[in-house]
C-alpha cells in the first residue's frame, strides 16, 4: 500500500485517491490544431524516473494536488497544492 | 552444453543442427536409453550485424522472428532479451485466449490469432496444451448486458461463436457460481464464447523459440538494449550490453518497456505503464470447466490442468514500473472471487505476482512502422497481448517483409493518435472500467 501526503488531509492510503497522471501543459484552446490537441490528450512521457503528477482525493477532501513520485520505487517526496 | 554455431551457416550444416522432432516414439526411445535431451534452442555468439533485430524475447518477438523465417525467408534475425525468454508479460499473463471483442477490426484480428493457436502445436512440433473449454463474461447490470449483446452481434457478423446466455444456462456450465438474486451483484446473464480457453503460456514461448532457432534465428538472452542508433531519420544499429549490432530494421516487441525503448529511437508513444496483479491457489480436483470473467467485480478465474485456480485482476489504479504485489489486491481479489463462488472460501493462495501492462488510450495495440525508417513497433498490448501473440508475429513479419502493414493491422498504426481514428476496444478488452 502506498500512502499519499494530501496537503489538506495528511497522509492517506492510495485507495482513497484517483490518479490523474503526469502533469502536462495544456495548449491554448483557441489556437491549438487538432493534431496538437490529440498530442496533449494521448501522448505521455511515461518515464521510469521521478515524475510530477496530479492526484485527486476522491474519498476525502475532493481536491487536486501534485506530488513527485518515482515510478519504479513509488517513493513520494513532495506534495503541493494545485491553484 | 549448447550446440554453439560459429560463423556463417550453410544449408546442410543448419539442417544437421536442427533439434530432433518430438513424437511419442522419440519420448519412448529416450525413456529406454535415459540419454539427455538436446537443448531446446542453441546459443550463438552475437554477430556484428543482422538483417533484423527484434527487441524483446517474449511471445511477440519470438513469433515475429519465427514467421519472418518461415513465411518470408528472412533468417538473419536476432531476438534480444535483457533477461530470459518469456520472463516478462509472456510468463506473467493468465493464459486466457478468446476472440469475442467489440470492434470488427479487433474481432477479425484476435480471431485470426485463435485460428493460429488451434494448430500451433502441430506447426511448432511442441505441445502447447491449448484447451478450448469455453469463456464466460458475466453481466451484473443492464449496461454490461447491453454491451454483451452488442459484442455477440459484432462477433456473429465476423463468424465468431459468441452468444448471450441467461443465469439458468450459466448455472449448468458452472454449478459453483452463485446465481441467486440476493447478492450484491446478481448475475443477469453472460456472454458465452465456446472457442475461448486456456493454454500453457511457457510452452507457447518455448515452442516459438525452438522453431525460430531451428529456422536459423539467433536468440540472445541476457542482452540488454542500451541505445538505438539513427542517422538521417533511419535506423543504423542497436547498442547492447554485449556490444553494437548494425542493422537496418529494429522491431520493438517489448511490454512494460515499450516507451523507454521507443524513446531510444526518438519516437514518442501514447502509452502509460501500470502493473497488473495475478494470483494462483493450491491445486484441487477439477471443478471449473470454463473461464469465468466478471468486469464489474474486476476478476477472471480459470482452473489449470494441474488444478490450481488462476486469478487475474484489472491493472493497478496508478501508473508504475514496480512489479511488487500489494495486500489490497489480494484482499479485494478474495472478496470478489467469493462473491462469485462462495464455496471456495477455504482455498489458500499459493502466490501472487505482477506484470507490466502498456496501456493505450483506446485499449488497442500499436503496430507497424514509425516516423523513424526501419524502426517498427509491436507494443501497447495492455492486458491482451498474450492472446494476440501468433497473429502479431505473422502480421509484423509481413509488415517488415513488405515494408507496409498488412490489412489485418491497418487500423492499429501509431498515426491514429494524430489523425484521431481510434479503435475503441475498452468495452471488451479490460475488466477494470
Amino acid at each position: 500500500m502506498i500512502q499519499l501526503p494530501c496537503p489538506w488531509c495528511g497522509p492517506r492510503n492510495a485507495t482513497e485517491f484517483h490518479h490523474r497522471g503526469e502533469v502536462t501543459p495544456r495548449p491554448e484552446v483557441a489556437s491549438v490544431t487538432p493534431e496538437e490537441w490529440r498530442r496533449y490528450l494521448y501522448f505521455r512521457r511515461n518515464a521510469c524516473d521521478w515524475v510530477e503528477e496530479s492526484w485527486y482525493h476522491a474519498a476525502g477532501c475532493r481536491r487536486f494536488f501534485k506530488v513527485r513520485r518515482h515510478t519504479s520505487t513509488n517513493e513520494i517526496v513532495q506534495a503541493g497544492r494545485v491553484q | 552444453m549448447a550446440n554453439g554455431n560459429n560463423g556463417p551457416v550453410n544449408g546442410h550444416r543448419q539442417r544437421k543442427n536442427k533439434p530432433p522432432r518430438y513424437s511419442a516414439f522419440s519420448l519412448f526411445r529416450h525413456g529406454l536409453s535415459h540419454s539427455d535431451w538436446p537443448r531446446v534452442w542453441r546459443t550463438h555468439p552475437l554477430k556484428q550485424s543482422y538483417d533484423v533485430v527484434i527487441i524483446g524475447g517474449g511471445i511477440h518477438g519470438l513469433a515475429t522472428a519465427y514467421y519472418l523465417a518461415t513465411n518470408h525467408g528472412i533468417r538473419d534475425v536476432a531476438v534480444l532479451d535483457k533477461g530470459y525468454l518469456g520472463g516478462g508479460g509472456s510468463g506473467r499473463n493468465t493464459a486466457i485466449l478468446r476472440s469475442n471483442y467489440l470492434t470488427p477490426e479487433g474481432v477479425r484480428f484476435y480471431d485470426r490469432s485463435l485460428q493460429l493457436y488451434q494448430h500451433l502445436a502441430a506447426d511448432l512440433n511442441f505441445n502447447v496444451m491449448f484447451s478450448q473449454r469455453g469463456h464466460l463474461t458475466l453481466a451484473h447490470n443492464d449496461s454490461s448486458l447491453r454491451t454483451m449483446r452488442w459484442r455477440a452481434e459484432v462477433n456473429k457478423l465476423q463468424g465468431v461463436d459468441s452468444e448471450v446466455i441467461d443465469p439458468t444456462e450459466i448455472k449448468k456450465l458452472v454449478p459453483f457460481l452463485d446465481t441467486s438474486e440476493n447478492v450484491r451483484y446478481p448475475i443477469l446473464g453472460a456472454l458465452y464464447h465456446p472457442p475461448g480457453g486456456i493454454i500453457r503460456h511457457d510452452a507457447v514461448v518455448w515452442g516459438y523459440a525452438r522453431a525460430a532457432d531451428a529456422n536459423g534465428v539467433h536468440l540472445h538472452q541476457n542482452t540488454e538494449v542500451t541505445g538505438i542508433d539513427t542517422r538521417g531519420g533511419r535506423v543504423t544499429g542497436v547498442q547492447t550490453s554485449r556490444g553494437r549490432i548494425s542493422t537496418r530494421v529494429v522491431v520493438n516487441c517489448t511490454a512494460g518497456w515499450s516507451t523507454l525503448i521507443s524513446d531510444m529511437a526518438g519516437v514518442d508513444m501514447p502509452v502509460t505503464t501500470s502493473p497488473l496483479q495475478a494470483a494462483v491457489t493450491e491445486p484441487v480436483r477439477p471443478f471449473l470447466d470454463t473461464v469465468v470473467v466478471s468486469g464489474t467485480l474486476h476478476v477472471y478465474v480459470s482452473q489449470t490442468d494441474r488444478g490450481e485456480l488462476v486469478f487475474g485482476a484489472s491493472v493497478d489504479p496508478f501508473t508504475s514500473y514496480s512489479m511488487r504485489g500489494s495486500l489490497e489486491f489480494a484482499e479485494g481479489l478474495a472478496g470478489h472471487v467469493l462473491e462469485l463462488m462462495p464455496a471456495i472460501s477455504k482455498m489458500r493462495l499459493l502466490r501472487q505476482w505482477a506484470g507490466l501492462c502498456d496501456m493505450t488510450p483506446d485499449y488497442s495495440p500499436i503496430m507497424g512502422p514509425t516516423p523513424v525508417e526501419g524502426f517498427y513497433v509491436d507494443v501497447g498490448w495492455g492486458t491482451y497481448g498474450f492472446k494476440a501473440g501468433p497473429v502479431s508475429g505473422e502480421a509484423m513479419a509481413a509488415c517488415i517483409a513488405h515494408q507496409r502493414p498488412p490489412k489485418i493491422i491497418d487500423a492499429f498504426g501509431l498515426d491514429r493518435f494524430t489523425s484521431g481514428q481510434l479503435v475503441g476496444e475498452k468495452g471488451a478488452a479490460a475488466v477494470g472500467h
